[in-house]
């Protein structure tokens, strides 16, 4: 068993060099003693005496909520680094790690990303410090993203329970509805692309986080992960709705041509040639301050369901803070991510636009009936924390999704821009996740 | 257009009323005839290159609506360069003007001390014998062909064993080192030093040292300022090695903070600000077109430098 672990982990070390163009992740074959349990005494303690804690994290509310936390604790220091945007992050944060130098305390990881650091425990199980405790404080989803195993890998920062933003403008001017299904919305994507050739019902190019929100909406349970025994498989049923569906969409050329985040796609928001946005609750923060011109014209409304009548939705991306195992200062870690994503911090996060993952706060009235100038004064997140509870609680990513997202478009992708079909890419995607996930050492059910 | 049928050229009868000062003058090397189609491919290319800049140009006076509402090539109703950069220097408490002095900072220590060292190690490889100068050859041809690229990860983790990284000093010791520039250097420096006239210098008695900055070092003159050019281009727009090596927002040069100002856009919560992205990417090219224009004539005569044997 050990000898079986330690290929593994080798072969985790080379999956860093190889996804993430890093040298070997290292740093993970001394078993740190972090089993010994933290109380809150002496977390407390830890606060009185003060010290340095260093945070990567690429979300902007996290600013106000370290000036906060340094107020409440004066002795206590958050040096608050921008170590870059999701992947240029977890590749600074494996050369560290790597290097047992400069590694952070505290880290922001997606949900996605998480599962490889657990797995090598390159994060430390915050078991110890009482994380297990606020379990029913957080929205199914988040909640269970964090968990790996019987470990506690981080605190939930954020959550993007899946809603339908779609520009009432355009949907008014052509007098189509608003699709609750998605065979609706295969027949309004139609209806608009007729209506006027430039408008595109959504814009995909190939994201492989809209698919598995989509896949893990549909019902389908493409991920089976137990510790290092994993199994991929896009045919269940849940997946062949989704691929059915989404072949017409491309097959008809309903769906813009435009990659996600980029100044086209901004554009395309702002126009009205995208004309729906299926995609997580955080946002409504990028829609107001990247397609201002557009204000007034988007409201939100409920995923379409893949089942008339059904209530399914998912999860959007999202992130977590987490505690390196190399990161010092652990107690004052801990206290901070537990003040930034449990306590206090939470508000002031919601306050400038974040989408909590805590339950008391998705279900607070001053939250519902907070009304959004953007969505025309549309009381938004009555919608997204309603997708919140409906999310399927059974999802899991793959422990290397990282590395398997990367690859999306080279399986996937050539559904959008060639004759081959989505369930041919799918299964070209889960042909080579198998190939690496086996050459990693893990065993891999076909 | 201008030789259609020769027939009505009244310029044209007076101009060869003077052959024998016309022939010569058209073999005098340098004043080639014309040739439309190098001039039609001559033109394909400039437009290629300027393009991208005029695009820049034209996009930097639009505001972050008037970038979505407007056709790229050409300017939207109002004109906010000026909005622009003094938001740009504003914006984040002024972080841009931060990374500008970093990046000079780089610039003058990391380029201007590769391109000293390059000049002192290129002289003594072209004028000194000493033994191993053929390995030392070798290895400065061998070191050109490894991108810089390829060792940054290497010397990340050299550097944080050291303690260095996140320190100015992990962007500044690897940009001393500049193969090509010693290359340069040397090839130069043999072809622009007589060495007689070093000789002529050691018999009026003058020092090694005097040699060298007195009359060396204002030989090497164009050969310096084409290796310093290249340095800085190189470190202005050095990306990788800063990537990995600065966490430190406030030790960012230029391109990293404009990355991560254009990452902002696809963030969930970030502010999207394709705008002063642009500015800062305008302001950010303007001092290397300015070092290019300025130093325009030694820069060329350098580029020519061992090319005619006199």
């Amino acid at each position: 068993m050990p000898k079986n672990s330690r290929r593994l982990l080798r072969g985790i070390g080379l999956l860093c060099a190889v996804a993430l163009g890093a040298t070997a992740c290292g740093g993970s074959d001394n078993d740190s003693s972090s089993d010994k349990q933290v109380s809150s005494a002496d977390i407390q303690a830890a606060l009185k005496k003060g010290g340095t804690v260093t945070v990567w994290a690429w979300e902007p509310t996290l600013k106000q909520v370290a000036a906060d936390f340094e107020k409440k604790y004066p002795k206590v220091d958050i040096k608050l680094v921008n170590a870059g945007t999701n992947n240029d992050q977890y590749k600074a944060l494996s050369n560290a790690i790597a290097a047992k130098k400069g590694v952070p305390d505290v880290a922001q990881i997606e949900y996605y990303a998480l599962g490889q650091y657990a797995l090598t425990k390159q994060i430390t199980d915050l078991k110890a410090y009482g994380a297990e405790k606020l379990a029913d404080s957080y929205s199914p989803g988040p909640w269970n993203s964090v968990k790996s195993g019987s470990g506690v890998y981080g605190l939930p920062m954020d959550s993007g329970p899946m809603a339908l933003f779609y520009n009432k403008k355009v949907f008014d001017k052509y007098k189509i509805a608003v699709p609750t299904t998605w065979d609706e919305y295969v027949e309004a994507a139609r209806k608009l692309h007729k209506a006027d050739p430039k408008a595109y019902i959504t814009s995909d190019a190939g994201d492989a986080g809209l698919t598995t929100s989509l896949l893990w909406q549909a019902g389908s349970h493409p991920y089976k992960v137990d510790g290092t025994k994993v199994g991929i498989d896009f045919t269940d049923a849940g997946a062949k709705k989704y691929s059915d569906t989404w072949q017409k969409l491309i097959d008809e050329k309903l769906v813009a041509p435009v990659t996600g985040w980029t100044d086209d796609w901004y554009k395309g928001l702002g126009d009205g040639t995208i004309a729906t946005l299926p995609t997580g609750a955080w946002m409504p923060a990028n829609f107001a301050s990247g397609v201002k011109g557009a204000s007034g014209d988007w409201r939100v409304a409920p995923m379409p369901q893949w089942e008339k009548g059904a209530n399914a939705s998912s999860e959007n991306g999202g992130s977590s803070l987490a505690l390196p195992e190399l990161g010092k200062n652990k107690e004052l870690a801990y206290a901070f991510v537990e003040y930034a994503n449990s306590g206090a911090g939470v508000q002031t996060r919601i306050k400038n636009g974040a989408f909590p993952a805590t339950t008391k706060d998705l279900n607070s009235s001053s939250f519902q009936n907070t009304e959004f100038p953007y969505f025309g004064g549309q009381k938004a997140n009555k919608v997204f924390a309603e997708s919140a509870k409906s999310v399927p609680t059974d999802w899991k990513y793959l422990p290397y999704q990282v590395y398997s997202n990367s690859i999306f478009n080279d399986t996937v992708g050539k559904a959008y821009v060639s004759s081959t079909k989505l369930t041919a890419g799918l299964k070209a995607w889960q042909d080579a996740s198998v190939k690496y996930g086996t050459e990693q050492g893990f065993t891999v059910d076909k | 257009m201008t030789t259609t049928t020769g027939s009505v050229r009244p310029t044209a009868p007076l101009k060869s009323a003077a052959p024998r000062l016309r022939s010569p003058r058209r073999r005098i090397p340098g004043r080639p005839r014309r040739s439309i189609l190098l001039t039609v491919l001559t033109g394909v290319v400039l437009v290629y290159s300027l393009l991208p800049l005029v695009w820049l140009l034209i996009s930097a006076t639009k505001s972050q609506q008037g970038l979505a509402r407007s056709f790229g090539l050409w300017f939207d109703g109002n004109f906010d360069l000026w909005h622009n950069i003094g938001e740009t220097f504003a914006y984040q408490d002024g972080v841009f003007g931060r990374w500008l002095l970093n990046t000079l900072l780089y610039v003058v220590v990391g380029a201007g001390g590769a391109t000293f060292l390059a000049v002192l190690g290129g002289y003594a490889l072209a004028k000194f014998a000493f033994p191993g100068k053929r390995a030392v050859f070798a290895v400065v041809i061998g070191a050109v062909a490894v991108p810089g690229t390829a060792l940054a990860v290497p010397t990340f983790l050299m550097f944080s064993k050291m303690g260095l990284t996140d320190t100015p000093w992990a962007v500044i010791i690897p940009s001393l080192i500049s193969p090509f520039g010693l290359y340069l250097m040397w090839v130069f420096a043999t072809e622009a030093i007589p060495t007689e006239l070093m000789e002529a210098a050691r018999i009026d008695g003058a020092s090694e040292l005097r040699t060298f900055f007195q009359v060396a070092l204002p030989l090497l003159a164009p050969g310096t300022v084409t290796v310093l050019l290249f340095t800085t281009v190189a470190t202005w727009n050095n990306y990788f090695l800063p990537l990995i090596m600065l966490k430190d927002p406030d030790w960012y040069p230029l391109t990293l903070g404009l990355d991560s100002w254009n990452k902002q856009a696809q963030t969930a919560g970030g502010e999207a600000i394709p705008h002063l992205v642009l500015t800062g990417s305008l302001l950010t090219i303007v001092p290397l077109i300015a070092a290019f224009l300025l130093l325009q004539k030694y820069w060329q005569s350098g580029l020519s430098a061992g090319s005619v044997k006199e």
